[in-house]
């Protein structure tokens, strides 16, 4: 009997003692880990004080102009912008924003693109195959496609209206002269971009309106076999330059892995390294070029000698 | 009037953008030239008061002295670039949503297409192709489009108009561009687009596009309404044509431009190489609408007739 109330008022003790025990360990932990806790939760009530944002982010944000300007130049992706630009540049009316739009739909087709040379292979057998596998059975693969086709056309478009809207402006007088002509580069390319493309789902649309965009080829002067002067220097269909862009002399599984290599690799690797010439030498070149005060006939400086 | 010939051809998803651009263009010259007009009646105003143009900050937009002429990058212009880019997104989300990109039947190289068309943006070159051979059409003519709008900036002299829309100070430029752009370049897309049915015949909004259709069109070639029928004739004829033609051409086009006092000091400033590169592009482009005039019109093919190349 002894020995059992021994063992119960032993187990009696270690229970209490157990609770005391638990109790301190919680009594140290509330201790020693509240405050601690407490700099994590003042983290998430002040994220932009905490060490990892203080990492990515490395300035301060805070309404003065000098935090403002630094947030633009200290960001890889934001420094292309100057700190501060003209007053009345952020109008839509003067730029109509068409070149960073067209720039933003750049990006857009490479991340679509990009998504769809996952489903795509360049050759005779699977190309049809597997556009028809995108629209029928990926998942939203069909809203894939139409993205990529439709931002293609209003790349073109917005191309366009960029250019008319510098012409309009003057914007490529000096000294932007040669910032115009990388832009006359960078239309070409988009177009060459949007016509590559279009032989990829090798269906009648695409395979017909390239067969009648080489066949310009043929008649290049000198260089085709049917251009002025190009037979009597020895051009045939089997080696002009109609040959090369096809990989042979009819549209076929060379003239589409050539389409697919220009269209995915070739122009794009062009075409971005001509447009950072262009943003930077918008930027080297003064800024965007207005909206300028208006200059006066009589105000008109003499040439130099 | 076949609305539903007209319809099917605008509501083909690949023609949307050239239904979206058959807005969009006149809207853009409009919005941009209504500004053009603003600055000029504000060029006009400030000419004739030079106190007023020694304080005035030169734009039609509001300015008030103290206000700083730059405002921060951020937030003021990266907001609008944000805004812009859900805007883009949203209307190509709806766009893709709505219209699904086009997909015929396999590519078949023995059933040819009819009409086979280029695609939108180039059916401008594939319609020059009607008034020129493809060597000028499809290579001579684009590479000139190419290198003339670079030229662009070299060849203009006129130093006023840098930076702020406006149409008095460079009417000439203008002008032009706007001839080239939208008279040539889109009209001939729209043409391509709308117009152009079967065979690659004319076609007027609302005709039916008759695939059976035949046109017996005899087309002629200038030497032979001359009665010229040897080939030399007929090479040296062209070349005195297309001679008489650039020579005329050239001539109209100086004195139109020296017409005003302003365009004179202009034309002082340039150099010859300048002027001359500024009248090649220019007859250049001329000769499209005069060879469309011809073959339309007149039902003639070619000025220059040779065994290597015809014009």
């Amino acid at each position: 009997m002894a020995d059992e109330k021994d063992t119960q008022t032993d187990a009696k003790d270690t229970q209490s003692n157990g609770k005391g025990r638990v109790a301190g360990v919680i009594e140290k932990v509330k201790e020693q880990i509240r405050p601690k806790l407490n700099q994590d939760l003042e983290g998430l009530r002040q994220p932009q004080k905490t060490q990892l944002y203080k990492s990515i982010f490395r300035v301060k944000h805070e309404e003065t102009p000098r935090s403002r300007s630094l947030s633009v130049l200290s960001n890889v992706f934001l420094h292309l912008h100057p700190a501060r630009i003209n007053r009345d540049a952020v109008r839509y009316s003067y730029t109509w924003g068409m070149g960073g739009i067209t720039f933003y739909l750049f990006v857009v087709l490479t991340f679509t693109g990009v998504l769809l040379m996952f489903y795509y292979h360049p050759t005779k057998i699977q190309a049809f195959r597997d556009i028809l596998y995108l629209e029928h059975d990926v998942p939203y693969g069909k809203l894939l496609r139409n993205m990529h086709r439709w931002g293609a056309h209003l790349m073109v478009l917005t191309v366009w209206l960029h250019m008319f809207r510098v012409f309009l402006t003057g914007s490529y007088k000096k000294p932007r002269e040669f910032n115009w002509c990388v832009g006359v580069i960078l239309l070409v390319l988009t177009l060459l971009l949007s016509f590559t493309g279009y032989l990829l789902p090798d269906d009648q649309l695409g395979f017909w309106a390239v067969t009648v965009g080489t066949n310009m080829a043929r008649a290049t002067p000198l260089l085709g076999s049917e251009g002025p002067l190009g037979p009597q220097l020895g051009m045939t269909a089997y080696n002009d330059v109609r040959f090369a862009l096809l990989g042979g002399s009819i549209v076929d599984s060379n003239a589409l892995l050539r389409a697919y290599i220009w269209h995915c690799i070739g122009i794009p690797v062009i075409a971005s390294t001509f447009m950072i010439v262009h943003f930077w030498r918008v930027r080297k070149d003064g800024g965007i070029s207005g909206p300028s005060p208006v200059m006066l006939a009589k105000e008109i400086k003499p040439e130099r000698p | 009037m076949d609305w539903h010939q007209l319809w099917s051809i605008l509501s083909t998803p690949d023609n949307v953008p050239i239904t979206a651009l058959l807005f969009l263009v006149p809207f853009y010259t409009w919005y941009g030239l209504r500004q053009a007009f603003a600055n000029d009646r504000l060029i006009a105003q400030l000419e004739t008061d030079p106190v007023l143009a020694k304080t005035h900050p030169r734009k039609t937009f509001p300015f008030r002295p103290g206000w700083s002429k730059e405002v921060p990058v951020w937030p003021y212009l990266l907001r609008i670039e944000f805004l812009a880019a859900i805007i883009v997104t949203v209307i190509l989300f709806v766009w893709s949503v709505a219209l699904n990109a086009p997909l015929e039947e396999p590519a078949n190289p023995n059933l040819t297409m009819n009409p086979a068309k280029a695609p939108w943006y180039f059916l401008g070159l594939q319609e020059m192709l009607v008034y020129f051979d493809p060597w000028m059409a499809g290579v001579v003519l684009p590479t000139l489009i190419i290198v003339g709008l670079m030229a662009i900036p070299y060849m203009d002299a006129n130093p006023l108009g840098n930076g702020y829309y406006t149409f008095k100070q460079r009417k000439w430029a203008i002008l032009a561009f706007c001839f080239g752009f939208l008279g040539l370049w889109v009209l001939m897309v729209i043409i391509g687009t709308i117009i152009r049915g079967p065979g690659w015949m004319w076609f007027w909004p609302g005709q039916t596009w008759d695939h059976n259709r035949v046109i017996f069109e005899v087309n002629r070639d200038l030497p032979d309404i001359f009665g010229i029928t040897s080939m030399v004739g007929k090479i040296i004829f062209g070349l005195i044509a297309l001679g008489v033609y650039f020579g005329g051409a050239g001539w109209a086009i100086h004195k139109l431009f020296v017409m005003n006092e302003f365009n004179r000091k202009i034309y002082q400033r340039m150099t010859l190489l300048q002027y001359l590169a500024l009248q090649f592009f220019l007859t250049t482009m001329m000769l499209l609408p005069l060879k469309m005039v011809l073959r339309l019109l007149f039902r003639i093919k070619y000025i220059l007739v040779s065994p290597w190349a015809n014009i």
